[in-house]
């Protein structure tokens, strides 16, 4: 405690109570930040497509800057042209995230969907099994492996080292560290904003120190902008790992 | 004045799991933090140098970003789990 500022238990900031349902299948908040994320991607690419003119204008024009940032700037900077196949499932990991995320800073709502790890486990797992998946296809299963583990231009000897560290890196502590990068993010973001509106509402409740208000105030709302940044940098992180992870699994050169 | 309230506050509990998981959270943040700084600064020379390799510099220092992040990420999910 201090200036009489009790700060929630973390289980206050992120546990939110079912509205309807049990524990396991019930919906809280969180889950109905999931739904609107979806409705919202479907909406704005369904939008974008409806009537599709050779000028294009409001969402239409949108969404096709949206499609060019995202094959332009993840995908052929990752891939090359050969990875134009996975357009459409970077755009959506994009789109996704991005919508979870950008619930942290919208008044009333102001939870970021993310800062459960349950989403991005799940996410990283398709990555996870997309990327093996084709690099498999690609390879052949044997090859894959061979592909994966087995870096060129290594002396024989040293494979024995080599080949356990590579195998804990790309088929165990990839997917963690993947889905870790953007909860923990989020997690960040979202105690960081709490901690500045407690001290805010406390230090205001305290009389005689309620003259520095604005400082704790004015840290909200600079928090509030930079999270807008996070969340936007955080989706891009997360769909360019993926392009790069696809990359590095499917590749033949060396 | 805060200061002194933490100090009294530290005396009276005794130094908790807590307080240690925060300390050795902030001493595993000290690496990344020299890193990203190094690799920020690097690249921010490197686009003053060549200005029409921007976009290509841009991925590639999210992109290490992102791998010494990680780091202090792991970092902030083992201080909740120490806490515990």
């Amino acid at each position: 405690m201090i200036f009489g500022a009790e700060f929630p238990p973390l289980s206050h900031i992120v546990n939110w109570p079912e509205m309807v349902g049990d524990d396991t299948w019930g919906i809280n908040k969180v889950v109905l930040v999931y739904l609107f994320a979806v409705v919202l991607t479907v909406l704005f690419f369904v939008l974008g497509s409806r009537k599709k003119e050779l000028v294009p204008t409001g969402a239409q024009n949108l969404a096709e800057m949206a499609v060019e940032f995202v094959e332009d700037g993840i995908v052929m900077d990752t891939m090359g042209p050969e990875g134009r196949k996975f357009t459409p499932l970077l755009l959506t990991f994009f789109f996704f995230i991005f919508f979870c995320n950008i619930f942290e800073i919208i008044p009333i709502i102001q939870m970021p969907a993310t800062a459960r790890i349950a989403l991005p486990l799940a996410l990283s797992l398709i990555a996870y099994v997309t990327y093996h998946g084709f690099g498999m296809k690609e390879h052949g299963v044997l090859g894959y492996f061979k592909h994966a583990l087995v870096p060129p231009g290594v002396p024989p000897a040293l494979l024995i080292l080599i080949v356990p560290i590579e195998f804990i890196s790309k088929f165990l502590v990839q997917p963690f560290s993947h889905a870790v990068r953007l909860f923990a993010n989020l997690l960040a973001g979202h105690i960081l904003l709490v901690t500045f509106a407690v001290l805010t509402s406390s230090v205001w409740a305290l009389k005689p120190t309620a003259v520095i208000v604005p400082l704790p105030a004015f840290a909200v709302v600079a928090f509030t902008a930079f999270e807008l940044m996070v969340s936007f940098l955080q989706a891009y992180v997360f769909t360019l790992l993926a392009g790069v992870y696809i990359n590095a699994a499917i590749s033949h050169e060396h | 004045m805060s200061l002194s309230v933490l100090a009294q506050e530290a005396a009276a509990e005794g130094i908790t799991n807590t307080g240690l998981a925060a300390l050795t959270y902030g001493i595993g943040a000290l690496g990344p933090g020299i890193g990203i700084g190094y690799l920020v600064g690097q690249s921010v020379q490197a686009m003053a140098r060549q200005p029409e390799a921007a976009g290509m510099v841009r991925t590639t220092m999210f992109l290490g970003i992102a791998f010494v992040e990680a780091l202090a990420l792991i970092g902030f999910v083992v201080f909740f789990l120490a806490q515990a």
